[in-house]
């Protein structure tokens, strides 16, 4: 962590090529695309599926830029957006609103809580510097299960939401009971060819993606970079860098909850309870995946590694249901390549050396 | 450094930090006593003991790698899923009784071994991380060992699909295998008596504590702890009278659980082992490479190896620990019996007052008691309060990952507290102290 400038030259440049994961993964993404194209699987139905699953899951991902930009590492801690997005779903559907203004308001008011949160988080990890993935995995896992305790006992009269008898919610809750199935999706949505391209859903994860670009050719964000990459020389510097990296998992934690709002609605359900619990594994895999390390991490590497990640998935599943009938191989592919490459970015990390 | 945390604050309020998660739970436990009127003590007596035989052996299992410096081993699952492995295999050609659980131990411990290796390897690659490394571990090691059971049995190793153990289309592990007799084989071999078995190991250690007492008045220089001694004896006075009542007036406490003699002795066996190991040449390495890997590199010791050494012990272990677990679950659950065992253990010795870089037996026992007891006290809580059963399931999964983030929190900040740190751990070159 203590590299100089020149050294952080060449890691900008290191960061160019591409990585050894990405490699890996792409080779075996393609063999896996022809593998389909020889077994004769629809392919425009699955390229939509691609589509719909790559611009879903992108904003989660993307909430990874800015907590390893500020040196605090992956955010192992996603739940705690996700959870305040969800919050304001159901909040929302308890208030009567229904399609896009169920959204709006989600959204508003998800990314006032979640910058709440994320300023505590923040502050949480400032005083346990040295630990941050550890302790973020087990505050996020914390906060999924004491909001369990939440949506057990929430008072909602809302018949869209609880159970038959009791109180407490559902596990899942339908949007399309409250017209926000796919809404975003399906804003200026065409089919091409067969497939089916949801317009508005990339939209709004491009758009979110040159906002990142751009916040970090600020001066707030380049105070965060400099932060991450050598933060004795940015105290040094008259930074404060505790300060930076609060700002960094506020911005996480609120595109936590904006993506989990967003992939909701493409999914067409509000998942709670113990949903949550895994969900940052898969997003922090992604990004390795398009080659960042666990202190440094680009928007590009948010776009290949969603689009490779979640292309490996999307297509393994047919493809190996048609190949070797009765096994879920892909939910195996998944377990092992997204926990292999956390792995490996780990032993990347230049920890703490023999004390 | 403890000389300055007790001038800092009061010495009763620093033990009351020190120890505010075993408080919190003996508070929990009897909180569900007070509201739960339907709990009898020999249910609540039953559940306890059958969970401490359960999980004692698993949680003495983490210890060696957390006084060797590599922190709370959540790969301890590997471990779980080679027992399960070489349970498979036993099971696959019927083999039963104790001799089939013997074998069991025999099979499971080459396997688990070389798995330790492997993540012992791993954990030098990712030093400074190991924790959050031996978690991810087990998930990886998950989907390795579903791989094996659910596609290559079947597809890569032949097996025939009428096999009672193997899924009707021939590939894959069914999701649960029967363990036929190798149900209680190890319990079943001795079983005594709870409430006489208290009364006899109440009264041959008061027996014991008696005489060192006496000795020690012989010699006045050793006087001190001798108040900690007296509640002890209480204690076990105590415990002879209740248990002399029980057996006297018949009452309900007669009808808990019968103590496997068998069980109870593996563990007293380990929590022995663990001891005496750290008398070693080999467990004075792991102590000091706990305390600095540096200093432990200059004064010649291979320090890879040794935490190598340290995490395929714990492996195996963990193996024997999860064989110990399953032939008194009675049904192997395939694809899920490892899933919890490393949290739920880690949880139990965090509970006993064990942190990252500190634990002994004696937090081990403390934790799998107060652990369980928070275990089986809170559906009954959620029940009583609120009417839900399952509010205190999900409150008991808020305690286990609760418990581990809070101890990691506190035991991180006060280290970073204490090491007036300001920036990041390697770049702290002036210890200020507080």
């Amino acid at each position: 962590m203590s590299e100089s400038v020149a050294e952080r030259h060449t890691a900008d440049a290191s960061a160019k090529k591409i990585g050894l994961p990405t490699i890996i993964i792409g080779i075996f993404f393609l063999i896996v695309l022809i593998a389909a194209l020889i077994i004769r699987l629809p392919m425009p139905v699955l390229i939509s599926d691609l589509l719909r699953r790559f611009g879903m899951n992108g904003l989660l991902v993307l909430a990874m830029v800015p907590s390893i930009q500020s040196g605090t590492g992956p955010n192992f801690a996603l739940p705690i957006g996700i959870v305040c997005g969800l919050l304001t779903i159901v909040s929302g559907i308890e208030f009567g609103l229904v399609g896009i203004w169920l959204i709006l308001f989600a959204c508003i008011a998800g990314t006032a809580l979640a910058i709440a949160a994320g300023y505590l988080y923040g502050k949480l990890l400032n005083s346990i510097k040295g630990a941050e993935m550890m302790i973020a995995t087990y505050t996020g896992f914390s906060i999924v299960a004491l909001m369990s305790l939440v949506w057990l006992m929430v008072p909602f009269a809302s018949k869209k939401m609880g159970w038959l008898m009791g109180t407490g919610l559902r596990e899942t809750i339908q949007l399309d009971a409250v017209g926000a199935d796919s809404i975003i999706n399906k804003f200026l949505m065409f089919t091409i060819f067969g497939i089916k391209v949801p317009t508005g859903l990339l939209l709004v994860f491009f758009v979110f993606c040159i906002l990142m670009w751009l916040f970090f050719k600020t001066k707030t964000g380049i105070a965060i970079m400099a932060g991450g990459i050598n933060p004795r020389y940015a105290q040094a510097s008259g930074l404060n860098t505790d300060k930076y990296r609060i700002i960094a998992n506020i911005i996480s934690t609120v595109l936590a909850a904006l993506g989990i709002i967003l992939f909701s609605q493409s999914y067409g359900y509000a998942q709670l309870y113990l949903a949550p619990l895994n969900m940052a594994f898969p997003a922090v895999a992604a990004i390795l995946i398009g080659g960042a390390t666990a202190s440094r991490a680009s928007v590009s590497n948010v776009i290949i590694g969603v689009f490779l990640f979640q292309g490996l998935l999307t297509t393994s599943m047919p493809v190996a249901n048609q190949l070797f009938i009765g096994t879920d191989l892909s939910e195996i592919i998944r377990m092992v390549i997204q926990n292999g490459i956390i792995l490996y970015a780990l032993t990347q990390v230049k920890g703490v050396a023999k004390q | 450094m403890k000389n300055s945390r007790i001038i800092l604050s009061g010495k009763t309020k620093n033990m009351l930090a020190d120890n505010m998660v075993p408080i919190i739970f003996i508070a929990f436990t009897l909180l569900g006593f007070a509201v739960a009127r339907g709990v009898p003590m020999s249910f609540f007596l039953t559940e306890l003991s059958g969970r401490f035989y359960r999980n004692g052996f698993l949680v003495l299992s983490l210890i060696i790698p957390v006084v060797a410096g590599l922190g709370l081993n959540f790969g301890i699952v590997v471990g779980a899923m080679s027992a399960q492995l070489a349970l498979i295999i036993v099971r696959y050609f019927f083999i039963e009784g104790f001799g089939g659980l013997l074998l069991c131990f025999a099979i499971s411990t080459p396997i688990a071994a070389f798995f330790g290796y492997l993540t012992g390897k791993l954990y030098n690659k990712t030093r400074g991380q190991e924790m959050i490394a031996s978690l991810i571990v087990g998930f990886f090691a998950n989907g390795i060992y579903q791989f094996l059971l659910l596609f290559a049995v079947g597809v890569i190793i032949p097996v025939p699909a009428t096999h009672p153990m193997i899924k009707t289309d021939g590939v894959g592990v069914r999701m649960t295998v029967d363990m036929g007799s190798l149900k209680y084989s190890l319990e079943s071999v001795l079983e005594v008596s709870f409430v006489w078995a208290v009364l006899v190991v109440s009264i041959l250690y008061l027996a014991y504590m008696l005489c060192k007492y006496l000795r020690a008045k012989q010699m006045p220089l050793a006087v001190s702890g001798g108040k900690y001694s007296f509640v002890g004896m209480a204690a076990l006075v105590l415990c002879i009278a209740i248990s002399l009542i029980s057996i006297i007036t018949n009452n309900s406490l007669m009808t808990v659980k019968r103590i496997p003699v068998l069980t109870i002795a593996l563990i007293a066996m380990l929590a022995v082992f663990t001891k005496l190991i750290m008398k070693t040449k080999l467990g004075q390495d792991f102590r000091s490479i706990g305390q600095s890997q540096h200093i432990a590199q200059t004064n010649g010791i291979d320090v890879d190896k040794t935490r190598i050494i340290a995490v395929i012990i714990s492996t195996v272990l963990a193996a024997w620990g999860q064989l110990i677990y399953l032939q008194n679950m009675g049904t192997l659950n395939t694809y899920g019996a490892h899933n919890q065992i490393g949290m739920f253990s880690v949880a139990a010795l965090l509970v006993g007052g064990a942190s990252v870089s500190k634990a002994t037996v004696k937090h081990a026992f403390a934790g799998t008691l107060l652990f369980n007891s928070m275990f089986i006290m809170s559906p009954e809580i959620g029940q009583a309060l609120f009417g839900q059963a399952i509010l205190g399931e999900y409150f008991r999964t808020f305690m286990v990952y609760g418990v581990i983030g809070l101890a990691l929190g506190l035991y991180v900040w006060n280290a970073n507290r204490k090491a007036g740190l300001t920036l990041d751990p390697d770049t702290v070159e002036t210890r200020t102290s507080i």
